[in-house]
């Protein structure tokens, strides 16, 4: 098995291939296609790639437009940007027009840490899941970010996705365990029921890296991944609740509205479930590298055990 | 091709059933929509290359309202020309109607959502550039309001559409120099819209834009090679209804059963008088 690959890497060698295949497939770049990873694509299918120049909302707009036209735009920027200074475009354009645009947020999350807030998106989930007709996902190793981008190419629904900028560990074997359809989540670990993290994205690698040390410490626990997180894989948190009634979340975003609220307001209507979240808090982000902020807020996979040994006592 | 009366006595015939419906279902942009009623007509019976019957052809012209609220002449207009019957109108904005107060993709001839201002430019270059990736000679239509040229992304659409030389692209300024709050050059000054838009790379028509001769002259015109244009039409809110005309506050204004006769006395006069000719 390889060491691992980062997603905008994986996602410009599947975008070459898909859009070599089929000429309607672009990417559109706000000044972002070094950042986005899609100098080979610009290399090898310059008349597929459409720069915007630095102007997120026209990004989106304009590929509604393409896309209304027949065309299949891939739309990369930071995803602070894009989920944000494109928010209207993204709702109204895209998800309310229903063209098929897909848009890929990078460097999501707390990816650029020391260039401070501006360039966070720790609210993107709680916005873009916010918003009818648009699919939202996070993938968390190179096999499931090749296979959500297979699927994306052949997909005529709106959707975003958060990618950030690490090299992702291996989790999976395979494309075909990691991703199969929308609204499809995967147990990745299964050692009991004591507990259940949940996670997506970059962090699931932390969630399972805890679970691991949960079950030397006697803590018998599951980790489920919700690459998907609209639509919501509700049946398998369903599932999962059924066996252990103690969720743990964790992800790169705000406590507030992100992959913690959307599996709270799945399982709050069975009464029998505890969701523990943990996140950003809503306060100002302190500056730091990406693992230091990490530490700092109790989101490294030490702190995870802790916080999950104190609750379950 | 219609005659310069025909078209004049469509766009009167048109006004006159926007008047009814807004009447009818007491809401509506009147003022907006009266103003750019002359540019619809001669848009749609002279000048657009797309009729119902070719409406999903991926080689027919593309007209974008970005003027969104002005959605019930477009309403008149895609009923006249044969794109949904004319009494489906008579379920503007009531419950559940697909005819609400801004177009939606769901009403056969509109072609993608608008509402909110400034995203008709920035779309409008989207399905031109799309032409031009794919080799196709339709071009793209989009009205704007002069009001709306104060939000930041009709500039930069402007900017995309001088820079990737798109000549299947006529962007239309209603300029009647009237918004909700008052005068545009109090509100917010945009001009001059001519400079600017010359600046951004497009090639600029000023016409009097309830003028239908002038209107269908400029709108047939082919673009300058790797220009877009744009046509600043001068136009006079609530035209045609003279109690409304340059009045702001006729912007969305529903007339009282006492107006609405009397603007309909109007319209039929002109109606009748162009009959006559």
């Amino acid at each position: 098995m390889s060491k691992g690959a980062k997603a905008g890497d994986v996602i410009c060698s599947e975008l070459i291939d898909a859009a070599t295949k089929n000429r309607d497939i672009l990417a559109v770049t706000s000044d972002s296609r070094g950042s986005a990873s899609l100098n080979p694509f610009a290399a090898a299918l310059p008349d597929q790639l459409i720069e915007m120049g630095i102007a997120e909302q026209n990004s989106v707009t304009v590929s509604a437009g393409m896309a209304h036209s027949g065309k299949r735009p891939f739309v990369f920027s930071p995803a602070s940007f894009l989920t944000m200074r494109s928010i209207e475009q993204v709702k109204d354009d895209v998800a309310y027009s229903n063209t098929n645009v897909k848009l890929i947020g990078i460097s999501g999350g707390n990816s650029y840490s020391v260039l401070g807030a501006t360039h966070h998106s720790l609210q993107d989930l709680a916005i873009t899941r916010a918003i009818p007709n648009l699919q939202v996902y996070m993938p968390a190793d190179q096999y499931q970010t090749a296979a959500l981008i297979q699927y994306l190419t052949q997909s005529a629904q709106p959707a975003y996705v958060r990618i950030g900028k690490k090299v992702l560990p291996d989790i999976y074997a395979d494309e075909a365990a990691a991703f199969t359809k929308p609204g499809k989540g995967n147990v990745i670990y299964d050692k009991g029921n004591d507990v259940t993290l949940i996670s997506a994205g970059e962090t699931l690698s932390i969630a399972l890296d805890a679970a691991q040390q949960l079950e030397q410490a006697g803590i018998h626990a599951k980790v489920v991944d919700l690459v998907s997180i609209k639509p919501l894989d509700v049946d398998l948190l369903n599932r999962m609740a059924d066996q252990t009634h103690h969720f743990v979340t964790l992800e790169e975003h705000s406590i507030y509205g992100g992959l913690g609220s959307a599996v709270a307001e799945a399982v709050a209507p069975r009464g029998d479930t505890k969701v523990d979240i943990i996140g950003f808090p809503d306060e100002p982000v302190i500056a730091g590298t990406q693992d230091e902020v990490f530490q700092y807020y109790g989101m490294d996979a030490a702190s995870v055990v802790k916080k999950v040994q104190t609750w379950l006592q | 091709m219609a005659t310069t009366r025909e078209l004049e006595l469509k766009a009167a015939e048109m006004r006159k059933a926007t008047w009814e419906m807004i009447y009818r279902a007491k809401t509506g942009h009147t003022g907006s929509d009266l103003s750019c009623a002359d540019i619809l007509v001669a848009l749609y019976n002279q000048v657009l290359k797309q009729t119902p019957a070719t409406f999903t052809d991926p080689n027919r012209d593309r007209y974008i309202q970005s003027k969104g609220h002005a959605v019930e002449i477009l309403y008149n207009v895609l009923a006249d020309q044969g794109y949904f019957p004319k009494s489906d109108l008579l379920t503007y904005s009531q419950f559940n109607s697909p005819y609400i107060g801004h177009p939606t993709n769901h009403i056969n001839g509109i072609e993608l959502n608008t509402g909110s201002l400034g995203h008709g430019l920035g779309l409008s270059v989207g399905v031109a550039l799309a032409g031009k990736l794919d080799h196709r000679d339709y071009h793209v239509y989009t009205l704007m309001g002069d009001g709306e040229q104060a939000e930041g992304s009709v500039w930069e659409a402007a900017m995309s559409a001088g820079n990737y030389k798109l000549d299947n692209l006529t962007a239309i300024i209603d300029h009647n120099r009237l918004q909700i709050s008052g005068p545009t050059a109090d509100v917010m000054n945009s001009e001059p819209l001519a400079d600017k838009y010359r600046a951004f790379g497009f090639d600029v028509v000023e016409i009097d834009g309830n003028n239908m001769a002038e209107l269908v002259s400029a709108l047939s015109t082919t673009n300058t090679p790797e220009r877009p244009k744009l046509i600043l039409a001068d136009t006079i809110k609530g035209k045609g209804i003279s109690f409304a005309e340059n009045q702001a506050a006729w912007h969305h204004k529903v007339p009282t059963a006492e107006q609405y006769q009397q603007g309909l006395d109007e319209l039929n006069a002109v109606i009748g008088g162009l009959q006559n000719e």
